[in-house]
C-alpha cells in the first residue's frame, strides 16, 4: 500500500478509513458535505486530524505525534480552478514547484517547457494566466502538478469549472495523465469516475459507505449517493424471504447473487420501473407501498416524482391526469422483475 | 443617447450637495486664502524649509516601520485563528479612532523620561524624549492601523487557496510569502504604505503631546503651520497647501489603483 | 471668507444670551484665555452686587479674539494678554484708548523635587529646557529675558504656548520651562517655581478696551470693576501684577 489514511476529525464528524496503492488512482464520491474536500485537506496537510494517522510510503504524514508540513509531504492538489499565480507567466508557474524544491532555474525551466508541450500548450509557455482560456489554463495547472513530482496527486473536481466542450478534452489528458500514477479524484460526475479511477470510494456525512471497482459501484450501487448519480433507486435492509426489508416498505426483485436470510441487501431498480397511483392499485402486485410526494422535478417530457425514498420517472401527463402536488398521498408500484437485489457489504 | 439612472428620489441631492460643499468649501476657502505672489519665499524660507524636509525624513521612516511591523500583524491576524485575535486586531485599530493627543501622552508615559519603557531606554543611553525618534514613534502609533486595515483586507480578499497550492508543489512558508503572498497583496500593501505616509505627514496631536517642537528636529510641517499660525498666517496658509495638495494627490492615487484591476 | 466664517462663530456664541428679560442687560466680555479665573471670579461679584446684570465672558487666545473683533463680534469689552495683539485692533473699533490692567512676569518652572537642580537662571543652560517658541509672544519675552542675563539656552522643544510648557515641565519629560507666574500658579503642586532675576524688567502687559460697538455703559461698569481695589486684588491672587 502507497497511501494509508485512518483518521478521524471531530468537529466535521469526520471518520475516513482509505487505502490506495502505488499506481492506482480512486475516485471519492459523495454528495455536498459528505467530507470529500476535508478528507483531501487531511492528506495535503492543511488539516491536522484530531486521531488517526495518514501514511504515504511507510512514511507518517499526521498522526502518533508526527507532523510534516504541506510542503515536505509531495502531495500535489489540482483544484476546480487553476490558481495560476497571476503575476507569473504559465512556464513560471510549472516551474514554481521544482524551484521550491530548489532546482536551478534553467533546468526548472526546461522541464516547465517540457511538461507543458506534453499537454499541449507549449506555445502558450509566455503567457500570463489572464491571457489563457479555462482549458488551456487547467492543463497548464496540470502540467504544473506534474511538475513537482508529487508521490500522491489530489485532484479536487478537476473538470467542474470547465466549459462542457472543453471538460471532455481535458479528461482524455488526466486519463493519460493517471494512468500508472497513484491519485485521489473527488468528483460528482460518475462519467469522470468512470474514464479515470480504477476504484470508487463513496463518502456520506463523513464516513465512507461504499467501495469498490469503478464498474462494479456504477452498476450496482448500494449507497443513496452512488444509487442517486447512477440514476438508480436503492432500498436498502436485512432481506427476509427473498425481499429486503427497508422497515417501511418491502421489496421483492430478482437477486444477481444468492442473498442469505437476514443478510444485508439493497433493492436497485431505475425510476421509469416506478409507477404512480392515487389509490392502491388492484390485482395485488407485489411490490406496492403508499407515499408521500415530496418534490416534482421536470426532465424534459418526464417528471420525476420523489416519494419517500424513491423516485419514479412520470409522463408530465400522467403526472397532469394524477393532479399531483407535493404533500400528496400516493401509491408506488415496481415490477419485481425490474427489481435487483445486491447483497450490501456493511 | 443618454444613460439614466433608475430613480434616486430628488431630495437626495439637497444633503448630497450641503455633504460635498461641507468638505469642498473649506479647502477652497485654503486656496482663496493662499498669498500666490509670496508664496516662492514662503516656502523656501530655512524654517519651512527644515519643516518639510523633516516631515518627509520622518514620513519615510515611519512608513518603512509600519511596513515591516504591519505585514507581518495583518497576516496572522488574516491568516491564523488563535485565541485573543478578535482583541488583538481591536487594540491595533485603536489609534485609528483614538484622539492624537490621547496617543501623544500614551507615548509619553511608555516612551518618556519617566515612562514604562524610558528609565531602561535611559540606562541604554537612549533619549526618546525631544528627539526626531519620538516624532518617528508618533506617526507609526497613528499610520500602523491604516497599513494593518489595508493589507488584511487584501489578504482576505485574495484568500489563500493560492497559499495552500502552493505549499502542496513544495514552497516553504517562507517561499510561500515571498512569491505568492506578497505579490497578490502587493496592491493592497503598496495603497496602505502610501494611506500610512500620509496619515504620518499629516500627524500632529501625538508629536505636539509627546515629541515637542523644535525647529529641523521635531517641528515637522503641521507643527510648523500651528505655529505660524498666530505669527505668520500666510507662511502657514502656504505651508497648508502644501499638505492639501499631498493628501488630494495620495487619496487620487489610491482611488486610482483601486479602480485599475 | 474667514472674517465671514468668524462671524459666523461669534454670533453662535453670543445667540444664547440675547432676547433676555427687557430689563436686564448684558456686558459681553472678550478675554484672553489666561484670564480665566480672575474674570470669572470678577463676573460674579459684578453679578451679586447688581442682579439685573448678566456678565457673558468668552475665552480665547488674544489673536483669535483680534480676529473676532475685526469680524464684528458683538461684544463690550477686549481683554487681551499683550500689547501686540491689542495694537492689531483698528482704532474705529475701539471706544477709548487700552489700558494695561495687569501685568505678567517669567518664571521658571521645574518638576516636583527638581531634578535637575535648578537654582537660577543660568542653570537652563545646562538642563533640558523647553521654551515657547520665538514667534510666540511668551517666547519673545522669554527670549529678552534669557539675552539680557546673558544666558544662551539650547531648548529641546519650543512649544506654541505655554500651557504646552508647562506639560512638558510636569510630566518630567524637560527638567525646566520658563512660564508666565499666572500659569505658574494655576499649575498648583504640579510643579516647583524658581524665581528669575531681572524678570520685573520684562513684563507682558495686559490690555483691556471698551469695544466701538458695544454698549459703553456696562462696559464702563466691567473697566471700572477690573481696576478697583478689589478687582486689583483677584488679579494679585491669580499672579498677575499690578500695572
Amino acid at each position: 500500500m502507497t497511501l494509508r489514511l485512518d483518521v478521524r476529525l471531530h468537529a466535521r464528524d469526520l471518520d475516513v478509513a482509505l487505502d490506495v496503492a502505488e499506481g492506482e488512482t480512486v475516485a471519492l464520491l459523495g454528495p455536498n458535505g459528505a467530507g470529500k474536500s476535508t478528507t483531501l485537506d487531511l492528506l495535503c496537510g492543511l488539516l491536522e486530524p484530531d486521531d488517526g494517522r495518514v501514511e504515504l510510503d511507510g512514511r507518517v504524514l499526521a498522526g502518533d505525534g508526527a507532523w510534516v508540513p504541506p510542503h515536505e509531504r509531495r502531495v500535489a492538489l489540482l483544484a476546480q480552478e487553476p490558481l495560476l499565480l497571476p503575476h507569473l507567466s504559465a512556464r513560471q508557474n510549472v516551474a514554481f514547484g521544482p524551484r521550491s524544491q530548489g532546482v536551478g532555474r534553467r533546468e526548472a525551466a526546461g522541464r516547465a517547457q517540457a511538461l507543458l508541450d506534453a499537454l499541449g500548450v507549449g506555445d502558450l509557455a509566455d503567457r500570463r494566466p489572464a491571457a489563457l482560456s479555462g482549458g488551456q489554463a487547467q492543463r497548464v495547472a496540470v502540467a504544473r502538478a506534474l511538475a513537482a513530482d508529487p508521490r500522491l496527486l489530489l485532484l479536487d473536481e478537476p473538470l467542474a469549472a470547465l466549459d462542457v466542450t472543453v471538460a471532455p478534452q481535458v479528461r482524455g489528458l488526466l486519463r493519460e495523465v493517471l494512468a500508472g500514477r497513484t491519485a485521489i479524484v473527488v468528483t460528482h460526475d460518475p462519467l469522470d469516475a468512470l474514464a479515470l479511477a480504477d476504484r470508487v470510494v463513496v463518502l456520506e456525512s463523513g464516513r465512507v459507505v461504499e467501495s469498490g471497482p469503478t464498474r462494479d459501484v456504477l452498476a450496482r450501487p448500494r449507497s443513496e449517493f452512488a444509487a442517486r448519480v447512477a440514476g438508480l433507486d436503492l432500498l436498502a435492509g436485512p432481506v427476509h424471504d427473498g425481499a429486503v426489508h427497508t422497515g417501511e416498505v418491502v421489496v421483492e426483485g430478482v437477486a444477481a447473487v444468492p442473498v442469505a436470510e437476514g443478510e444485508r441487501a439493497v433493492a436497485v431498480f431505475r425510476p421509469a420501473s416506478v409507477a404512480v397511483h392515487r389509490e392502491r392499485p388492484g390485482g395485488s402486485p407485489r411490490n406496492a407501498w403508499p407515499a408521500v410526494v415530496t418534490e416534482l422535478e421536470p426532465r424534459g417530457d418526464l417528471v420525476r416524482v420523489r416519494a419517500g425514498e424513491v423516485a419514479a420517472d412520470v409522463t408530465l401527463a400522467a403526472v397532469a391526469d394524477l393532479g399531483l402536488v407535493p404533500g400528496d398521498r400516493v401509491w408506488l408500484v415496481v415490477k419485481a422483475s425490474e427489481v435487483a437485489i445486491h447483497p450490501a457489504r456493511a | 443617447m443618454t444613460r439614466r439612472a433608475p430613480g434616486l428620489p430628488a431630495w437626495l441631492l439637497l444633503p448630497a450637495a450641503i455633504g460635498a460643499l461641507l468638505v469642498v468649501l473649506p479647502l477652497v476657502a485654503l486656496v482663496v486664502r493662499v498669498p500666490w505672489t509670496s508664496l516662492g519665499p514662503l516656502l523656501t524660507s530655512p524654517t519651512a524649509v527644515d519643516a518639510l524636509l523633516l516631515s518627509l525624513r520622518t514620513a519615510a521612516v515611519s512608513t518603512l516601520l509600519c511596513v515591516v511591523l504591519g505585514v507581518p500583524i495583518a497576516l496572522f491576524l488574516a491568516r491564523t485563528s488563535f485565541r485573543g485575535q478578535a482583541l488583538l486586531r481591536a487594540l491595533v485599530l485603536v489609534p485609528l479612532v483614538l484622539p492624537p493627543v490621547v496617543g501623544g501622552l500614551a507615548l509619553l508615559y511608555t516612551f518618556g523620561r519617566r515612562g514604562l519603557l524610558g528609565e531602561t531606554l535611559d540606562v541604554l543611553g537612549v533619549q526618546v524624549a525631544f528627539s526626531t525618534t519620538a516624532v518617528v514613534l508618533a506617526q507609526t502609533f497613528v499610520s500602523l492601523p491604516f497599513l494593518v486595515l489595508s493589507l488584511e483586507g487584501a489578504l482576505r480578499t485574495a484568500g489563500g487557496r493560492y497559499e495552500a497550492v502552493a505549499a502542496t508543489l513544495g514552497a516553504s512558508p517562507t517561499t510561500v510569502l515571498r512569491r505568492v503572498t506578497l505579490p497578490l497583496v502587493l496592491p493592497g500593501l503598496v495603497s496602505g504604505a502610501v494611506l500610512a505616509f500620509a496619515r504620518s505627514l499629516g500627524e500632529f496631536g501625538a508629536t505636539l503631546t509627546f515629541a515637542g517642537s523644535l525647529q529641523g528636529v521635531t517641528r515637522t510641517l503641521p507643527l510648523e503651520i500651528y505655529l505660524q499660525r498666530e505669527a505668520d498666517p500666510d507662511a502657514a496658509v502656504a505651508l497648508a497647501l502644501v499638505l492639501v495638495v499631498v493628501a488630494v494627490v495620495v487619496v487620487a492615487g489610491t482611488r486610482l489603483r483601486r479602480e485599475e484591476p | 471668507m474667514r472674517r465671514a466664517l468668524a462671524v459666523v462663530l461669534a454670533l453662535g456664541l453670543v445667540a444664547g444670551c440675547s432676547g433676555g428679560d427687557a430689563g436686564r442687560r448684558t456686558v459681553t466680555v472678550l478675554a484672553a484665555a489666561s484670564l480665566t479665573e480672575p474674570f470669572t471670579a470678577l463676573a460674579e461679584r459684578l453679578e451679586e452686587q447688581d442682579p439685573g446684570l448678566d456678565v457673558r465672558l468668552s475665552f480665547a487666545g488674544s489673536a483669535d479674539l483680534v480676529a473676532q473683533v475685526e469680524a464684528g463680534a458683538p461684544a463690550d469689552v477686549l481683554a487681551t494678554a499683550d500689547e501686540a495683539s491689542m495694537a492689531r485692533v483698528p482704532a474705529d473699533l475701539l471706544d477709548g484708548e487700552p489700558v494695561t490692567f495687569a501685568t505678567n512676569r517669567l518664571q521658571v518652572v521645574v518638576p516636583p523635587g527638581n531634578p535637575g537642580r535648578v537654582r537660577t537662571a543660568a542653570d537652563l543652560a545646562r538642563v533640558d529646557t523647553v521654551l515657547c517658541a520665538r514667534a510666540v509672544p511668551c517666547g519673545a519675552l522669554a527670549h529678552a529675558l534669557l539675552d539680557d542675563l546673558g544666558v544662551r539656552v539650547r531648548p529641546v522643544s519650543e512649544e506654541q504656548s505655554v500651557k504646552d510648557v508647562l506639560g512638558k515641565v510636569a510630566s518630567g519629560e524637560a527638567d525646566a520651562g520658563l512660564v508666565y507666574v499666572s500659569d505658574a500658579r494655576a499649575a498648583g503642586d504640579r510643579v516647583e517655581t524658581v524665581d528669575v532675576e531681572g524678570s520685573e524688567a520684562h513684563l507682558n502687559r495686559y490690555r483691556l478696551a471698551a469695544l466701538a460697538g458695544g454698549d459703553a455703559e456696562v462696559a464702563r461698569r466691567w473697566l471700572d470693576l477690573v481696576s478697583s481695589g478689589e478687582g486689583r486684588a483677584v488679579l494679585r491672587d491669580a499672579g498677575l501684577g499690578a500695572p
